[in-house]
């Protein structure tokens, strides 16, 4: 328990510094946005009297404790652009990049655990040859070319979907998981390809380890080996990798969605960007970098769980 | 008396090596209803691999294994796998020499040590862990009860060692391996373990084949001790003819070997 209230101190801590960062990044970056809001021709008054109105002659501390405290209550500050809260504009868009980037990770947890196991298991050279091979060429293909496949081959070929024809969860669970599946398998894919070397790997050089063999002395089947002695430590490793995993997921997430016309944050980031609404993507940072951290949180508390070595530390 | 283990004309050949290099050459030994047998021999010379044909361990796509070996009457070598997981852990114990690493480091320490129980039996759980407390009482570990929940990390490596001697027995095998038992262990330890093998052959009437690289630390447990040399059996006789009246060179030297825990020779 003391374990989980340290990792639990040093979330707060990271989410603390990473809202910093992502606070003063957009003060030092070139570029102010009265230019973006009121165009190049703007007297220098407008300017000002823009400023003030948005706050920004006041001084950074203030308006970072400020911007800090409204985001903990779910106030993320005032769009520049469309003169609304960053919240209204997150709240239809947040909740299905983050279906999406749930449901990928859950494919590749779920579909990598026992490729790898039986990836980890084969004994023969040919069969080590194939593995390698497959897995190679998946882990190469970027997510949104097979994306790009999949809407070719399932929207236009077999006509299984309408690229574009997205429901929202609001209307229909079942159609929005429906729709997401495709594109969760896109992101899903390349990663389980890693996930499966990377499982693989660890389970072939446990298997040369002492108690494997002592096991082995016991009469336990090789099937007995793997699930009670091999698999708990050959998956601490890929623990550790999944949770990095995590963070990719959510950025493929986001470039998946243009590609199957997915209405999460994904076309508001990239104006936002463009047109320097700084209160936007300051928001849409520090709540990546939410999940990014809990993720390598929860996966903490996992690692723990699997490997008693780790409670001493 | 008869024989629980025979070993006849045994020779090994791993794929990687050369050809005429046989890790195990021509090897026939026995060993008797609770006997203890000592196998000596420097490092290298094959002792490790005998055992681990005995007890089938050896990788069989990288090893080439002939000649006979009888455990109990079953023939080790050409039975079905089957056949083989039937008779490790239920009749063959074995203890290796690295307690620290031949632990599985995340699973508890009570449930390796009842493994056997779970693997060739089909007592519950309550049963198998009453069966491992007295496993472990009889392998003198202190507090059973609270290292039956203690993880390998948890233990010193003499207790680490104890509780796979616990593990290795708690099936009452009539045929204990015990490859380098004591080596990695400090020297006071070294003796309660030895100790302790005795008892446990004693008490149970269990043979053990005890395998060091040291002739003095078989020489305490064994009347008959085995000699080996670059994979040949070079002698085989009771111990106070091997120290009175040594045949070999090689036998010379192993007994003028220090009896100390000297880490370069195994
Ligand atoms: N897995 C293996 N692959 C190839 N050669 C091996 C293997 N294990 C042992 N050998 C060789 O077999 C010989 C005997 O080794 P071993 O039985 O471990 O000696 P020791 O008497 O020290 O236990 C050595 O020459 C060693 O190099
Ligand atoms: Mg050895």
């Amino acid at each position: 328990m003391k374990y989980a209230a340290k990792k639990l101190c040093t979330l707060i801590i990271t989410l603390f510094i990473v809202s910093l960062l992502a606070f003063l990044a957009f003060q030092v970056i070139p570029g102010d946005p009265t230019t973006q809001m009121l165009g190049t021709e703007a007297t220098e008054e407008a300017r000002a009297a823009l400023r003030a109105e948005l706050g920004l002659d006041r001084p950074v501390h203030i308006r970072y404790f400020e911007w800090l405290s409204g985001f903990v209550r779910g106030d993320f500050g005032t769009s520049y652009s469309y003169r609304i809260p960053v919240s209204d504009m997150l709240a239809d868009k947040l909740p299905i990049t983050f279906i999406l980037t749930i449901m990928s990770f859950a494919f590749t947890v779920i579909l990598s655990i026992p490729l790898g196991i039986l990836a980890g298991s084969a004994r023969s050279k040919v069969m080590d040859v194939i593995i390698t091979v497959i897995d190679q060429i998946t882990m190469s293909i970027p997510a949104f070319f097979i994306g790009i496949l999949a809407c070719f081959i399932f929207g236009n070929i077999f006509a299984l979907f309408v690229p574009g024809d997205f429901v929202s969860y609001k209307e229909s669970w079942g159609a929005c998981l429906g729709y997401m599946v495709l594109p969760a398998l896109s992101i899903a894919i390349p990663r389980v390809a890693m996930t499966v070397r990377m499982l693989r790997s660890s389970i072939l050089s446990e298997s040369d380890k002492d108690y494997v063999r002592t096991a082995h002395s016991r009469g336990n089947h090789r099937r007995a080996i793997m699930v009670r002695h091999v698999l708990k430590n050959a998956l601490i490793p890929v623990i550790t990798f999944l949770a990095v995993s995590a963070a990719e997921i959510m950025t493929g997430s986001i470039i998946i969605e243009q590609v199957f016309t997915i209405p999460g944050i994904s076309r508001l980031l990239l104006t936002s960007i463009s047109g320097r609404d700084f209160p936007v993507v300051q928001a849409i940072v520090v709540i990546i970098a939410a999940w990014i951290v809990i993720v390598n949180f929860v996966a903490d508390l996992l690692y723990q769980l699997v490997d008693p070595r780790i409670r001493l530390k | 008396m008869a024989d629980i283990l025979r070993v006849e004309d045994l020779r090994v050949h791993f794929k990687d090596a050369a050809p005429n290099r046989f890790a195990v050459d021509g090897v026939s030994f026995s060993i008797g209803e609770g006997e203890i047998l000592g196998l000596v021999g420097e490092s290298g010379s094959g002792k490790t691999v005998t055992a681990m044909s005995i007890s089938g361990l050896l990788p069989r796509g990288k090893a080439d294994v002939s000649g006979h070996i009888t455990l109990d009457g079953s023939e080790i070598l050409q039975c079905p796998e089957a056949e083989l997981l039937d008779i490790l852990g239920e009749e063959l114990g074995i203890v290796f020499q690295e307690p620290m690493t031949s632990m599985n480091p995340v699973m508890k320490i009570g449930p390796q040590i009842e493994e056997c129980l779970r693997v060739h039996t089909k007592m519950s759980k309550a049963q198998r862990k009453e069966f491992a407390i007295e496993a472990m009482m009889m392998a003198e570990l202190d507090e059973p009860e609270k290292i039956y929940n203690r993880y390998p990390h948890e233990l010193s490596g003499g207790m680490l060692q104890r509780a796979m001697i616990a593990a290795a027995i708690i099936s009452r095998p009539k045929l204990l391996l015990a490859d380098e038992p004591t080596t990695a262990l400090d020297v006071t330890i070294q003796a309660e373990i030895l100790q302790l093998l005795q008892r446990l052959n004693r008490e149970y009437n269990m043979a053990i084949l005890l395998i060091s690289h040291n002739l003095h630390v078989v020489r305490k447990l064994c009347k008959r001790v085995a000699v080996m040399q670059r994979g040949k059996l070079i002698e085989d006789r009771p111990v106070d003819e091997i120290f009175n009246d040594p045949r070999h060179e090689y036998t010379q030297k192993l007994i003028a070997a220090i009896p100390t825990r000297d880490k370069k020779l195994y």
